[in-house]
């Protein structure tokens, strides 16, 4: 089947629903199950964050694959996916406050504002909130040529989230930096000169 | 000679909340499960080490409840076979201990190699039960078999030269896969002020839940300092020195700023990137209080009597 008509089929938004709360269908069943290891809070807690990243980078892989591919059914996954993203980074701040600060509200501040990492990881939550607002058709409309600008903040909050992991990691980077390369690759594509070359121009210059 | 009962005569129920103690529980119970797996596991892999046959049961106890083994032995920090928590247990089962010895040198009258059964034969094993404190702010309560190694040392007779005892880890990456990335300058080193390393509370554990030391808990013969951060700990040793300087120490090695030759337990001085005020004590959600050197506060501050303890971090 061509790629067109499956990004286009009837099934093709259902499926990626499901896909995407597969992860979380997957820890709430360990949970019950008792599988998520001895450190369930720090499981939740890193796996949560690390869904919410990977649907980030899907989220801004998706017009690059347009590019590549030509095919233009990318794009009508783009809100769903930075929707998903939210909603992991809220279960994951969700988590860290109830089980790290115990729903108190200053303890969890004060962390925000002493533990640098924390302070990039809490700037991420709290700018994908109004992106997450205005993502309806009707606040496109009302917005305008507004909404293009307020969603490139949807670049630095990448950013801060692939350096909040980063900073944490006590000796073994590898995790991370491979979020970090594709992040790279990610956004070094929106800079126009580079965003030129594509796999055909790259073949030929071969 | 020590009194380590006091001050955690509170019990666990007025600690925790019931309905997260009941919850625990639960999940104690489902890990049982995999626990028995793990059994067998330990049994193919684990002959060669120390048999801790004949122990003094609980010669230091603490009312507080021990950590499962199934959590103590699956959720280890154990570079030498992986960087993950999960990764030593599933790396180091093929790991063989036999004819194990510990070459011992530097200021001291007895050098020489020892085999694991001359160094800890002569000694009377003892069962106690400690605090592990992580400097990643969990923490664990567990029963180790073993002896002081302060009964230990005393054989190999150190000279007045001695003010340190340095230790390394086996470094021998076709059996400690982990060591074949650099993410560590290998062999692990550690080390103690002589004062810490004849402290009676310092042990040399050979065993753990009443069994022969897991491999993944630092098989077959491992440092525990109950008031330290957990790597101060040093697993598998293959060497211990008598020196007159401050040894080098691996986590101090690669970063300096972080984690310092003494790494106390202490609530006061955070660690620069998270705080140490609180731990989670594993089993449970929620966190608590860090203690003073991890609760050895009355046995061992005199130690550091003449030390700022947030400079000497």
């Amino acid at each position: 089947m061509a790629l067109s008509s499956v990004l286009k089929s009837a099934w093709a938004r259902p499926v990626a629903h499901l896909l995407c709360l597969l992860p979380l269908l997957l820890l709430i069943w360990a949970a019950v199950e008792g599988q998520l290891g001895a450190n369930p809070v720090e499981k939740l807690t890193h796996e949560t964050g690390v869904w919410a990243l990977r649907l980030l980078l899907l989220t801004l892989a998706l017009s690059p694959l347009r590019q590549w591919t030509g095919e233009a059914g990318w794009i009508r996954f783009r809100r769903m996916f930075g929707l998903y993203a939210y909603f992991y980074s809220c279960c994951h701040f969700a988590i860290w406050f109830i089980a790290d600060h115990s729903f108190d509200f200053s303890d969890m501040l004060e962390d925000v504002i002493k533990r640098p990492y924390i302070t990039l990881g809490f700037s991420a939550f709290v700018l994908l909130l109004p992106l997450a607002l205005t993502s309806n058709q009707s606040m496109i409309r009302r917005l305008g040529r507004k909404w293009k600008a307020l969603h490139k903040l949807v670049y630095a909050i990448l950013l801060l989230t692939v350096l909040h992991f980063l900073w944490q990691v006590k000796a073994d980077y590898l995790e991370p930096s491979i979020y970090a390369i594709i992040a790279a690759i990610l956004l070094l594509h929106r800079i126009g000169p580079v965003r030129r070359l594509t796999f055909k121009s790259f073949t030929a210059a071969l | 000679m020590i009194k380590i009962k006091k001050r955690w005569e509170i019990p666990e129920s007025e600690v925790t909340p019931e309905s997260l103690y009941r919850q625990r529980r639960n999940f104690i119970k489902s890990a049982g499960v995999a626990g028995g797996a793990l059994l067998l596991n330990s049994f193919a892999g684990a002959q060669a080490s120390y048999a801790v046959d004949g122990y003094q049961k609980k010669s230091i106890s603490l009312d507080e409840e021990i950590t499962a083994e199934e959590d103590a032995t699956s959720y280890n920090n154990f570079y030498e076979f992986g960087t993950g928590k999960e990764d030593p247990k599933e790396n180091s089962q093929r790991f063989r201990t036999d004819d194990w010895t510990i070459q011992v040198g530097g200021h001291c009258e007895k050098p020489g190699t020892y085999s694991l059964e001359d160094l800890i034969r002569p000694h009377a094993l003892e069962e106690r039960i400690y605090r592990l404190r992580c400097v990643e702010a969990w923490s664990m309560v567990i029963p180790w078999i073993g002896v002081p190694l302060s009964s230990i040392l005393k054989t190999m007779q150190p000279t007045s030269a001695a003010k340190y005892v340095a230790f390394r880890t086996l470094h021998d990456p076709l059996r400690m896969p982990g060591q074949q990335r650099s993410v560590v300058p290998w062999p692990y080193r550690e080390g103690l002020t002589m004062a810490e390393a004849m402290h009676p509370l310092t042990l040399i554990a050979v065993g753990m839940y009443g069994k022969t030391m897991p491999n993944q808990n630092g098989a077959p013969i491992r440092l525990v300092v109950p008031w330290k951060y957990g790597f101060k700990s040093i697993k598998s040793i293959v060497s211990i020195e008598f020196v007159e300087a401050e040894p080098k120490t691996s986590w101090n090695m690669i970063l300096p700023d972080e984690y310092g030759f003494y790494s106390n337990v202490n609530p006061e001085v955070d660690h620069p990137r998270w705080s140490q005020k609180k731990e989670r004590r594993i089993g449970d959600i929620f966190k608590r209080e860090t203690q003073m050197f991890n609760g050895y506060q009355e046995e061992v501050a005199d130690l550091y009597d003449d030390l700022d303890l947030k400079v000497n971090f």
